[in-house]
């Protein structure tokens, strides 16, 4: 019946497609924003221990340490190795006199530890070439790009062999790496940490991290609290560093509830929208539904009936939903847009959609229990 | 051979307790297998709700309804749904053919709930369309018809899964007097086939030449039973 009918049927699909593309969406640009703000973590997976001052709240809150802390960590009993890491803001002065401020990566002069994870063009070990850096591949199409003669004029991407001013020292550009992008969007400038720390300004302590490998057959957890007994410092693991930094920016931005409240509007939409028309579609179809529970038809067999038309309906409108975020998420690949689709969204979305449907259903079956075949005989 | 139709003392009424509005005060009812019953009075009169009480769509307060020797009292709702379903056809004012359906599959509802397989309820159901002269309206829409073929289509709808008793309210009023003439035609030549049994409640005195028996109503009473309609 209610395939017959396009309109409501159009219109139901409608509002559970509006109402799982917004939950799909939102939470994907949610969960998105919530990985970039970890995605210089993920760019770093070969330490098994980050060591850091223990009121580090974030990746990017850093604390920075003695660095006479680096040999204490090396001591401790099932560290197999540990090196530095310098992660701080030094102003880049672009061509065109305008700053722009970097996140410089400072890393181990002897290993490299720590290095970008893809390289699109030169060499990590081209770091060891005098003033050497490397810029991510966004910032060197973007931020740190050379500007033209003119505001209009598109500007030239940074490559090998161009020049960069970081805090009145001279760079030199040795490779474009391509980097997950991070929360604040800033260029990332890879270089050693004996460079970093004398970009960086003068401050007495620079030491931002300590990576540390623990050696096969050691508990992570125990090297750790070792750290942490013999230094005083704090050492997560990977998984543990982001565990803490997205619970900072979930407990001290506005950023869930903002998106929650995108995310809970998209659910009331679809409930408003899929209720009322398919209220509107009982209400109109009573007196068929009478007639047929006067021909015989019983309770369950219109309950199937109901059933399949609401489900067919979540099932077209939430796929529907679904694949246009999904074709969102392909179109802003590589984009400003931050959109992760994990496979537990779609599973969400999914529920949420059933929710909505079964809601209705439910709804709707109430209405045909109560309803008397008597009806058909009335006016 | 046993009446289709016996009521005893029946009595109907609605509305909260305490403000009862009485329908049905004490009717006495008994209709033969075979006949064609026709129930006539003014608007309010309680004619609707007897015949829903007699096709067991309605439960009645006191007295007794016996459908073919079956007590409806004595049915639960599952069985009432089941004897409907089996037993009786339903012709309305409106025709109440569901609109998204075309004519073979609005015919075909009753044979589905019956359990018989698609293939066959729906060539069960051409050829009863056929026999009500819709032959080349197999596969049209409702909309699509006039008021006398789409009452056509229900009467088909009726008849199509042979039930014993066949239920109708005002099945003339929407129509023309010769459309009715033909509809009253084909409820006398297919519908009482094979001893059915036919109730008709109708104002439409134009009609009242095809009844066995007229049965006036008033007030919630049937006050009289006539064999023809120069005795009203």
């Amino acid at each position: 019946m209610l395939i017959g009918n396009k309109g409501k049927f159009f219109a139901m699909i409608f509002g559970v497609a509006l109402t799982s593309l917004i939950i799909t969406q939102q939470s994907s640009i949610f969960v998105g924003l919530m990985s970039r703000t970890v995605g210089f973590i993920f760019d770093t997976p070969l330490p098994d221990l980050w060591v850091m001052d223990p009121k580090v709240q974030f990746v990017d809150d850093i604390k920075p340490m003695q660095d006479t802390k680096l040999l204490q960590v090396r001591g401790v009993q099932g560290v197999e190795w540990a090196v530095p890491l310098y992660k701080g803001s030094i102003r880049a002065r672009l061509a065109n006199g305008t700053f722009q401020t970097c996140n410089v990566i400072g890393l181990d002069d002897a290993t490299l530890v720590g290095g970008p994870p893809t390289m699109v063009s030169g060499r990590v070990a081209d770091l060891r070439l005098a003033d050497s850096v490397i810029v991510d591949e966004a910032a060197a199409q973007g931020k740190l790009a050379k500007p033209g003669p003119t505001p209009q004029s598109p500007k030239t991407p940074l490559k090998i062999g161009d020049l960069l001013e970081l805090n009145d020292n001279r760079a030199v550009v040795v490779g474009i790496a391509r980097t997950t992008r991070t929360f604040q969007s800033q260029p990332i400038v890879y270089t050693t940490y004996s460079r970093a720390t004398r970009f960086a300004p003068r401050e007495r302590k620079l030491l931002s991290f300590i990576l540390a490998k623990v050696k096969p057959g050691e508990d992570f957890t125990e090297v750790a609290r070792r750290i942490n007994g013999q230094t005083g410092l704090a050492a997560y693991t990977a998984p543990q560093l982001k565990g803490l930094t997205i619970r900072y920016f979930m407990k001290n931005t506005g950023i869930p509830i903002n998106f929650g409240i995108a995310v809970g509007l998209g659910f009331l939409v679809g409930v408003a929208i899929v209720g009322q028309t398919f209220y509107s579609f009982i209400t109109d179809n009573m007196r068929y539904l009478g007639i047929l529970k006067a021909m015989g038809a019983k309770n369950n067999v219109l309950f199937t009936m109901i059933i399949l038309q609401t489900f067919l309906v979540g099932a077209l409108g939430s796929g529907i939903g679904m694949g246009i975020a999904s074709l969102t998420s392909i179109i802003s690949k590589n984009s400003e847009l931050a959109f992760y689709m994990p496979w537990q969204i779609p599973v969400v979305t999914v529920l949420a959609t059933t929710l909505i449907t079964l809601l209705t259903t439910i709804f709707s079956l109430w209405k045909v229990i109560r309803l008397e075949p008597g009806i058909v005989f009335r006016g | 051979m046993d009446p289709a139709i016996v009521c005893t003392n029946l009595t109907k009424s609605y509305g909260p307790k305490g403000n009862l509005t009485p329908a049905l005060r004490g009717i006495d009812l008994e209709v033969k297998a075979g006949e064609l019953f026709m129930l006539v009075g003014p608007s309010g009169c309680g004619k609707t709700t007897l015949i829903s009480v007699i096709a067991g769509i309605l439960n009645h307060d006191e007295g007794t309804c016996r459908i073919f020797s079956r007590d409806l009292d004595a049915m639960d709702d599952g069985d009432r749904t089941e004897f409907r379903g089996k037993n009786v056809g339903f012709v309305f004012q409106a025709y109440n053919l569901i609109p998204t359906l075309t004519t073979t599959e609005n015919t075909s509802i009753p044979l589905i709930l019956n359990g018989v397989p698609r293939a066959e309820a729906n060539e069960r159901s051409r050829e009863m369309l056929r026999q009500v002269g819709l032959g080349s309206k197999l596969d049209t829409l409702p909309t699509e018809l006039s008021g006398g073929q789409q009452q056509r289509v229900a009467i088909a709808r009726a008849l199509v899964h042979n039930p014993r008793l066949i239920v109708c309210d005002e099945p003339t009023s929407a129509l023309d007097h010769t459309t009715g003439s033909e509809i009253m035609e084909l409820f006398r030549h297919e519908a009482l086939k094979g001893g059915r049994t036919l109730v008709i409640v109708t104002h439409d005195a134009r009609i009242f030449q095809y009844a066995d028996r007229i049965g006036v109503m008033d007030d919630g009473r049937i006050t009289r039973i006539v064999n023809s309609p120069s005795e009203l």
